[in-house]
C-alpha cells in the first residue's frame, strides 16, 4: 500500500534522474534538428501532462479540457504582443490569471453544484468547447482566420521575446519540465499534497477529517490551469500560428492526458515517461507507415498501441518501469 | 411559420439524435461505463448503411435492421471481449480503452474509405409534406418515425422482456441480481449490444439528412453526452427530451444567428443545465 511520508528521492532515482537531467541537457549538442523537433514535442506533452497530472493525479478530478487553459495562456500572451508588443514573460500572467480564473470558477461551480465524477469531467469539455466556438467569432484575435506572430530570423536568439531556434525552446521546455517536477514533488511533500490525496482517495473520509474539500479542489484546478497556460504561451511561441479551432481543439485535451495516463497517472515520472513512449510510438508510426501510403494506418497502429498499454499496463508504464529498475514499488 | 417549420425541422432531427443518445444513456446507466467511441460506432453504422446502399442499391431505410443487428453484435462483443474486464476500474482507465476502440475505428473508416464526404442519393430526398402550412421534408419525417420506433422497441423490451427486465435489476442493484442467479457479465454485454443497436439504427437514418465523414464521429460523442446530460443519464424519456431539444436549439440558432454557432447553444444549454440541475432534466436525484 501507499507509504505515510514520502522519503526525500531514493539515491537510485536521484541518480538516475541525474543522469537524464545531464543527457537533456547535452542532446542538442549531439543530434540534429529533427530529433531536436521532436524532443520538443516530448517536453511539451511532458509539461502540459504534470500540470493536468495535479488536477487528475493528485487531487483526483478528471478534467478533460484542459485544452481550454492552453488555448488562453496560448491567446493572452500572443494577442498582448501582436497588438501591443507585451513581451511574452509579461503576456504569460495575463494568461496564467485567466486560466487560473476559469479554471477556479468552472471548478468552484461544478464542485459548488455537487458536479462530480463523469459529470464533472463532460463539463470541463463543454466549457473548453464553448470557448472555442466563442473564438471563433472574437475578431480582435483573428476569429477563424487565425492569430499570427511575426516570424523572425530563426538563427538569432531573443530570449526576451521568445524569438528565435528550436533549440532556445527545448532549453525552456526542459526547465519548465524540471521546474514542474520539482513543484510537483515540494506539494506531494506539504499539506495540501496530502489532502489531495485524501480527497482522491476517500472524498468522504477527507471531509470527515475536516479538510475544507471545496477548497483545495478549486486551488488544484486554478494551479493546473495555470501550468498549462504557462505552456500554452511557449507553445503560440513556438508555432507562431493560433487558430481557435486546434488551439482548443478537443483532441489537444485527450492528447495532453494520454501521456500521464500512460505513463502513470498521479506519479512524479508518469508523464515524462508517458510523453517520451507516446512520441516516440507516434514518430515510428510515421516512419513505419510512410512507405504506405495508406491514410489512418498510423492512427489505427496508435490505438492499437493504445489499447496493448492499457490491457497490459493499465496503472502505467512507470510503476512497472519502476519496478523493473529496482527502484522500489511505485508511490503515487 | 417560418419559425415553426423551422422548430418541426428541428424535433424531426432530434428525434433521431434521441435515439442515438438513449445507446449511450442505457450503457451508462446499467453498467456505468462512458461510452467514449459512440460517435464513432455511429458513423460505423453509417458507413455500413452507405455500402450498402452502393453494393445493392438497398435504402438506408430497408437496410437499418440489417446494420443494427450488426452494430448489436459489434456491441455485444466488445463487451464481452474487453471492456467487461474493465468496469470496476478507475474512470480513466475506461476513458483510455474506449479512446483507443474509438480511435481504431475512426483510423480503420479512413484507411477504407478515405477523408471524403459520402452520402446517399434518394428519388425521394426532396419530396416534402404540407401540413396546416408547415413544410415536412419527406427524409426527416421517415428518419422521426423511425427513430421513434427504434425507441419504443427499446422501451417495450425494457418493460416486458424477461431479460430487459433482468437488466433493469442489474441497474438497480448488482449484488442483489448476482445473489438472485443473474450472469450479470452477460447482461452487461446485452446491454452493450444494445447501446450499439441504438446508434446502428440511428446512423442509418442519419445517413438520410446529412453526409458522413470519419471525423465527424467525435461531434457526435459530443453531442450525445450533451442531450444525456441535458435529459438525465438513465431516463429513456429524458434522452428523447434531451435530442429533441438540442435539435430545435440547433436548428433555431442556425437560422437566426450563425450556423457555425450551434453547437455553442448546445453547450451553453448543457452548462445551464448541469449548474441548475445536474442530473438531468427528467433524471433522478
Amino acid at each position: 500500500m501507499r507509504s505515510a511520508r514520502f522519503p526525500i528521492l531514493p539515491r537510485r532515482v536521484a541518480a538516475a534522474l541525474a543522469l537524464f537531467i545531464a543527457a537533456m541537457v547535452a542532446l542538442p549538442f549531439f543530434v540534429d534538428s529533427y530529433i531536436v523537433s521532436v524532443l520538443v514535442v516530448v517536453l511539451f506533452a511532458a509539461y502540459f501532462g504534470q500540470a493536468w497530472n495535479i488536477v487528475t493525479g493528485f487531487a483526483g478530478q478528471l478534467s478533460l479540457g484542459h485544452a481550454l487553459y492552453v488555448g488562453l495562456g496560448a491567446y493572452a500572451s500572443a494577442a498582448l504582443f501582436v497588438r501591443y508588443g507585451v513581451p511574452p514573460w509579461l503576456g504569460m500572467f495575463a494568461g496564467m490569471a485567466l486560466a487560473a480564473l476559469a479554471g477556479s470558477v468552472i471548478a468552484a461551480l461544478s464542485f459548488r453544484f455537487r458536479v462530480g465524477g463523469v459529470y464533472f469531467a463532460l463539463l470541463t469539455i463543454a466549457f473548453a468547447e464553448f470557448t472555442r466556438i466563442l473564438f471563433d467569432h472574437f475578431d480582435w484575435v483573428g476569429a477563424t482566420s487565425g492569430l499570427f506572430l511575426p516570424v523572425s530570423n530563426r538563427a538569432s536568439i531573443d530570449l526576451l521575446r521568445l524569438r528565435g531556434s528550436p533549440v532556445m525552446f527545448y532549453y525552456c521546455l526542459l526547465a519548465l519540465t524540471l521546474g514542474a517536477l520539482a513543484l510537483s514533488r515540494h506539494l506531494l511533500d506539504r499539506r495540501i499534497g496530502y489532502y489531495w490525496q485524501a480527497i482522491r482517495e476517500d472524498q468522504e473520509a477527507a471531509q470527515a477529517l475536516g479538510i475544507d474539500v471545496f477548497r483545495y479542489k478549486v486551488a488544484a484546478m486554478a494551479l493546473s490551469a495555470a501550468m498549462t497556460s504557462v505552456g500554452g504561451t511557449f507553445l503560440a511561441f513556438y508555432d507562431n500560428n493560433l487558430y481557435p479551432d486546434t488551439v482548443f481543439a478537443v483532441g489537444r485535451s485527450i492528447e495532453i492526458i494520454t501521456a500521464p495516463i500512460i505513463g502513470g497517472l498521479g506519479t512524479l515520472f508518469g508523464p515524462i515517461l508517458g510523453a517520451f513512449v507516446l512520441t516516440a510510438l507516434g514518430e515510428a508510426m510515421t516512419s513505419l507507415t510512410g512507405s504506405f501510403a495508406v491514410s489512418g494506418l498510423k492512427q489505427w497502429s496508435y490505438g492499437v498501441a493504445l489499447l496493448l498499454i492499457v490491457a497490459l499496463q493499465p496503472a502505467g508504464l512507470w510503476p512497472w518501469l519502476r519496478a523493473r529498475l529496482g527502484l522500489g514499488a511505485v508511490r503515487r | 411559420m417560418l419559425y415553426l417549420n423551422i422548430i418541426v425541422a428541428g424535433l424531426l432531427t432530434g428525434a433521431v439524435y434521441g435515439l442515438m443518445a438513449l445507446g449511450l444513456s442505457v450503457i451508462f446507466g446499467v453498467i456505468r461505463v462512458v461510452n467514449f467511441a459512440h460517435g464513432e460506432m455511429m458513423v460505423l453504422a453509417m458507413y455500413a448503411a452507405f455500402m450498402l446502399n452502393r453494393k445493392t442499391g438497398l435504402d438506408p431505410l430497408v437496410a437499418s435492421p440489417l446494420v443494427t443487428a450488426a452494430l448489436f453484435l459489434l456491441g455485444y462483443a466488445l463487451q464481452r471481449g474487453l471492456i467487461n474486464r474493465y468496469i470496476a476500474r478507475p474512470d480513466h482507465e475506461q476513458f483510455l480503452l474506449l479512446l483507443a476502440v474509438a480511435t481504431i475505428i475512426t483510423a480503420s473508416l479512413l484507411m477504407g474509405f478515405g477523408p471524403d464526404a459520402r452520402n446517399v442519393q434518394l428519388d425521394y430526398a426532396y419530396d416534402s409534406y404540407e401540413i396546416g402550412g408547415v413544410l415536412l421534408d419527406k427524409v426527416r419525417v421517415l428518419a422521426a418515425l423511425g427513430a421513434i420506433g427504434g425507441v419504443a422497441a427499446l422501451w417495450a423490451f425494457f418493460r416486458f422482456a424477461r431479460t430487459g427486465k433482468a437488466i433493469r435489476a442489474c441497474a438497480d442493484n448488482q449484488v442483489g441480481a448476482q445473489v438472485v442467479g443473474l450472469d450479470v457479465k452477460r447482461l452487461y454485454a446485452i446491454t452493450f449490444g444494445l447501446g450499439a443497436a441504438c446508434v446502428g439504427a440511428a446512423g442509418c437514418l442519419l445517413l438520410l439528412l446529412i453526409d458522413v465523414q470519419p471525423y465527424i464521429a467525435t461531434d457526435y460523442t459530443l453531442l450525445a453526452f450533451i442531450i444525456v446530460i441535458l435529459g438525465g443519464l438513465g431516463s429513456m424519456p429524458g434522452a428523447l427530451l434531451g435530442g429533441a431539444l438540442v435539435g430545435v436549439t440547433e436548428a433555431l440558432s442556425g437560422f437566426v444567428v450563425d450556423p457555425s454557432l450551434k453547437s455553442a447553444f448546445s453547450f451553453a444549454l448543457l452548462i445551464l443545465v448541469l449548474l441548475v440541475r445536474p442530473q438531468g432534466l427528467l433524471g433522478r436525484a
